[in-house]
């Protein structure tokens, strides 16, 4: 499915925008923590997953930088070199460096999530 | 109609203030005897090394840069290239970089330049041929890609008794005027750094020339455009660094006309008489 670049930018500056709010929500969260030291204990970190709507936000913070990091990259890089296998090549690439990020951090989150 | 005159005195009240500061800077500068002029030779057909030539040059006053060049080829060494034509910055051919700053040679005073030194380079981003002559080839073609012309398939041109009219109002004509000023002489182009790094890039006089008529109510050509300029090389890679108008000899702002271009193609852009009239002076 080919997008037109125009598509690609709105999803650009949608999860850029989306991304400064979620992150902003996580700061916030992690801020009111009382804890806020002990936080990284491995207890306080699974006790983090088990929370659903907490779970959610860190798979949309995951899922919106993802995509808004690596399309930076495939316009910074573009315009490295102009030649279609180098335009393809990074297009892939960073289509595939997305998904894979996505899948790796969805699975940490589920993993944590079933940890009893 | 009286918005109209209105505005025009306007303008002319801002040029005058703009003509008369720029007289009062350059007082103390316009007593200079004489200035030396360095200038880029090399010939890219021959392979020749780029080497800086220097000649001195009697001033007078409101000299252009353009003049002292053409004392140059004329009693020092006529062996010096330059593209010139008009002279009065209408046909856009002696663009240059004069002192690093993409210039019309014709429409720089030396009174208007410090020190006595002024140097002239050829445009950047453009491929050289020789002393301060560039290929303008890829650039056009980035302009032709735009279609910059009005076409409209109800225009009845077949009939000549029967000649179609259409009809604009002066808002319409707002929309795009300032546009239509380019005469592609190609110092955007040159000050663009994305450019610089991507040639596939149309650059902000293609870009400019879209919207002008994109903006153009008589035209209907506007999708064929848009998808020009939607590409992986296109309208998204400008950076917005606003070098483009800041160089424009003849006032136009390429760099707002790619943004509103860009806020069409998103569609949310609906408001170039509010925009325009941000930049009416007050």
């Amino acid at each position: 499915m080919m997008f037109k670049e125009s598509q690609i930018m709105k999803i650009h500056y949608t999860t850029g925008l989306a991304a400064l709010f979620v992150v902003a929500v996580h700061i916030i969260v992690r801020l009111m923590t009382p804890s806020f030291s002990l936080s990284l204990l491995y207890e306080n970190v699974i006790n983090n997953y088990h929370n659903i709507p907490y779970s959610i936000l860190l798979e949309s913070i995951l899922i919106l930088i993802a995509i808004h990091g690596f399309n930076g990259l495939r316009i910074i890089l573009l315009e490295l070199r102009q030649n279609k296998p180098w335009e393809d090549g990074i297009t892939i690439f960073t289509i595939a460096a997305t998904i894979s990020i996505i899948a790796y951090g969805t699975r940490t989150i589920l993993v944590a999530n079933w940890l009893g | 109609m009286n918005q109209i005159i209105k505005k025009i005195r306007m303008l002319e009240k801002k040029n005058n203030q703009k003509d008369m500061t720029k007289i009062n800077n350059t007082k103390a500068e316009t007593s200079r005897q004489m200035v030396v002029l360095n200038v880029y030779r090399a010939n890219t057909h021959r392979n020749d090394l780029p080497r800086v030539e220097k000649f001195q040059i009697p001033v007078q006053r409101w000299m252009t840069v353009l003049d002292a060049l053409l004392f140059a080829k004329s009693y020092l060494d006529s062996s010096i290239a330059i593209r010139y034509s008009c002279r009065m910055a209408s046909c856009g051919s002696c663009g240059m970089k004069i002192n690093g700053v993409p210039k019309l040679a014709c429409y720089t005073k030396i009174s208007e330049l410090q020190g006595n030194t002024i140097t002239c380079e050829p445009l950047s981003n453009f491929p050289h041929i020789r002393d301060l002559v560039t290929d303008f080839s890829q650039f056009f073609e980035h302009h032709k890609e735009m279609a910059p012309f009005i076409h409209n398939n109800n225009a009845d041109i077949k009939d000549e008794n029967k000649l179609s009219e259409f009809k604009q109002t002066p808002q319409d004509v707002d929309n795009y005027l300032q546009f239509s000023y380019c005469i592609k002489c190609g110092l955007c182009y040159s000050a663009c750094p994305t450019v610089a790094t991507d040639t596939k890039f149309p650059g902000p006089q293609a870009l400019s020339q879209a919207y002008r008529y994109y903006a153009d109510t008589r035209d209907d050509l506007s999708n064929r455009r848009l998808n020009a300029v939607d590409g992986k090389h296109g309208i998204w890679r400008c950076h917005f660094a606003g070098s483009c108008s800041k160089v424009c000899p003849k006032g136009v702002d390429p760099a707002l006309g790619i943004q509103l271009l860009r806020g069409h193609i998103m569609g949310y852009s609906r408001n170039e008489n509010k925009i325009a009239k941000l930049r009416d002076p007050t």
